[in-house]
């Protein structure tokens, strides 16, 4: 029986004590999975698991919170519902989880880009080396590199980190280039108010959907964000790119020492914008003076959770 | 309508006609920004994206995500201190505007602002300004997508309602169809052939996408059968249990027309601002004293969807809210499909019937 066969009969077994078990189904197109809420036996059927298996489903977790949910995983949404342990926000007990060993999902808006119309791919197939999208302009072959989302191709945790049900062999981390990486030394070059402007620039085609903020597993104050509280008034209507990208710092520095990378904010994003940058970079941050990453043990505790009188790494005393 | 003959706009010269449009036009036309398209205002050199639908519908050029309604400052009688006044200045008026290059689903979505803001009811002097002054030059579809339903609303991808100037694009350029009076005016243009027989052309560019298209579902059961599952609360929450709440798909569509007004101020002197909100939002029925009558995300998706399809159809004469474009369903993060919800409210709405039938 191949893993996910495997699978599916132990969420089979599952099913019956639990409220529902999330993973994918085939979505509206071909390219397209969709989010899937199994609640019969004759639902697991439609499960898919593939590498357009692209959502970080633990952002559904604390919306069921008291409830018994199953919940399938990636290395990286595994990380997510650690972090959701961690801050008390999900209960063990409550959760079971099913964890497949994941070679990399796809990143839709980079095969957007070299299929033209990404509306228009009626088939879509991959193999090691990448993917294969048939267009009306013919087949067009995608190398991995540009396939896949940036996270994948240098991806650390490709088995969830915290699992009920693994099976398959374990995969080892990747070896590809870190795209954000580069990324983020690009914009660290650049002097302050050239990446003014272009912050600027990208933030003028924000629209404000927060989705950004929705997809965030850890977003988890979901009604009640500041950005749309009147009383502190934070942020005005107005949708000028100096308010919307304050609304990006705002969701960063909230994610200070929680943020597990998942890169939803910016998958999420239906205008594109490379938001994902602001969160690596604080990332770095958190990192540096902590030796902290997010999401990868339940009994740790977040930096900012806690307070030590001596920092190893902050030099309060020395400046 | 006034029709008059068709013209033909070679295709390297689309540029320089923008360019003259711009002369005494705002022109906004599809151009890349990162990996999407958005109506941006065409500079010289700029690259037309005609290719794919743009990721933003039109709706910014007479319904801006921020408008300016007035501007207000506090000013004290210097003869009486004690009394300040309110200093009240309008806002700008409308730039006459050109939208170029949006598909007929995209321009055919003000026809449902104009039900609500410019009926012989109530006219919303903002919105009718912006509107007056905008002039639309759309392009056939030639390239309906995996999302694209306009069909199945009573549109098509020809479909030149609300349009000036329907562009179909042939052998080397496009073939130019005035569909409206304030179409003619912007056929003046030497730039602009006599079509000839390109029209015969472009007649079988459109038979051929027409033809290209799925048929579509019988959805005329939707406004009894959504109003028939209003209440049923299960129904809600199953199709909207992936639905993150976010306000894409609200802020993506062509017909998505609700506003929030808010004052915002800096110290004594202030505006107001009429800004996009949007139904999926919490905030959006909150209440003061702390009530929402739409208190989750199953009471606010069905609020989008019935309005849509069952609401605003029952107060404009079976007009839906809908063009079918798509964007709610491809720009979503979760992809939540609306046809697939409309659907399921239909056949939800007729076994229920048929159960009341039986009892």
């Amino acid at each position: 029986m191949s893993p996910f066969e495997t699978l599916k009969e132990k969420i089979r077994e599952a099913l019956p004590g639990l409220d529902c078990v999330i993973g994918w189904r085939q979505g509206f197109d071909p390219l397209h999975a969709t989010p899937f809420f199994m609640r019969a036996p004759e639902d697991v059927e439609k499960l898919v698991w593939s590498p357009l298996c692209v959502h970080n489903l633990s952002t559904y977790l604390p919306s069921f919170r008291g409830k018994k949910v199953g919940i399938v995983l990636k290395g990286c949404d595994s990380r997510g519902v650690i972090e959701l342990l961690q801050e008390k926000l999900v209960e063990r007990e409550n959760l079971v989880l099913f964890g497949l060993p994941c070679s990399g999902v796809a990143d839709l808006t980079k095969l957007g880009r070299a299929a033209g119309d990404l509306d228009r791919v009626s088939a879509v197939a991959w193999d090691e080396a990448g993917f294969t999208l048939a267009t009306p302009r013919g087949e067009v072959r995608v190398a991995r590199r540009d396939a896949l989302a940036d996270k994948c191709l240098s991806c650390q945790f490709p088995n969830a980190l915290e699992a009920d049900h693994l099976p398959g062999d374990p995969l080892p981390p990747a070896t590809g280039p870190d795209l954000g990486d580069e990324e983020l030394a690009a914009l660290e070059a650049m002097a302050p108010a050239d990446l003014m402007a272009r912050w600027a620039a990208e933030m003028s085609r924000c629209i404000r959907c927060y989705a950004c903020r929705n997809a965030c597993p850890m977003c988890v104050c979901r009604d009640h964000c500041i950005a749309q509280s009147r009383d502190p008034h934070w942020l005005s209507q107005e949708d000028s790119p100096r308010e919307k990208l304050m609304f990006q710092l705002i969701h960063t520095m909230h994610l200070a020492g929680r943020c597990v990378e998942c890169g939803e904010c910016q998958r999420a994003c239906p205008v594109d914008i490379p938001i994902l940058a602001l969160r690596r970079k604080m990332n770095r941050v958190v990192r540096e003076l902590f030796d902290y990453q997010a999401g990868l043990d339940s009994q740790a505790v977040p930096p900012l959770f806690t307070f030590q009188v001596e920092e190893a790494n902050i030099k309060e005393r020395k400046w | 309508m006034v029709m008059s003959a068709a013209a033909y706009l070679p295709a390297p010269k689309l540029g320089e006609w923008l360019k003259e449009l711009s002369v005494r036009h705002l022109v906004l036309a599809p151009q890349a920004r990162g990996d999407a398209v958005v109506f941006a205002p065409y500079a010289e050199g700029g690259e037309i994206v005609l290719d794919r639908d743009a990721t933003m519908p039109p709706k910014q050029a007479v319904f801006p995500a921020t408008e300016e309604l007035l501007r207000f400052r506090r000013v004290k009688d210097p003869e009486d201190p004690g009394r300040v006044d309110v200093e009240l200045s309008a806002s700008q008026p409308a730039p006459k505007t050109v939208v170029f290059g949006a598909r007929p689903c995209g321009t055919r979505g003000f026809l449902a602002y104009d039900r609500v803001y410019r009926s012989p009811k109530t006219t919303d002097p903002y919105y009718a300004a912006r509107r007056d002054a905008t002039l639309f030059v759309t392009v056939a579809c030639t390239a309906p997508g995996n999302s694209c339903f306009c069909h199945w609303v009573g549109s098509g991808p020809d479909d030149a309602s609300g349009s000036d100037l329907l562009l179909t694009p042939v052998t080397g350029g496009f073939v130019v169809l005035a569909v409206s009076g304030r179409g003619d005016e912007l056929l003046g243009s030497p730039l602009l052939e006599p079509a000839g027989d390109r029209t015969a052309e472009a007649e079988k560019v459109l038979a051929a996408v027409r033809a290209a298209l799925p048929p579509a579902p019988d959805i005329s059961g939707a406004r009894d059968g959504l109003t028939a599952v209003f209440d049923d609360m299960g129904f809600w929450d199953e199709v909207s249990a992936k639905c993150v709440s976010c306000g894409a798909c609200t802020y993506l569509c062509p017909t998505c027309y609700c506003f929030n007004i808010t004052d915002e101020g800096d110290g004594l002197a202030g505006r107001r601002l009429r800004t996009w909100d949007n139904c999926m939002s919490f905030q959006f029925t909150l209440e003061a004293s702390g009530h929402n009558p739409r208190p989750t995300k199953a009471h606010r998706l069905r609020n989008r969807v019935g309005h849509k399809f069952s609401y605003y159809p029952a107060l404009h004469e079976g007009a839906v809210a809908c063009c079918g474009c798509g964007r709610c369903v491809r720009g979503c993060p979760v992809s939540v499909d609306i046809r697939e919800i409309v659907l399921a409210a239909i056949v939800r709405a007729a076994r229920a019937r048929e159960e009341t039938a039986h009892d």
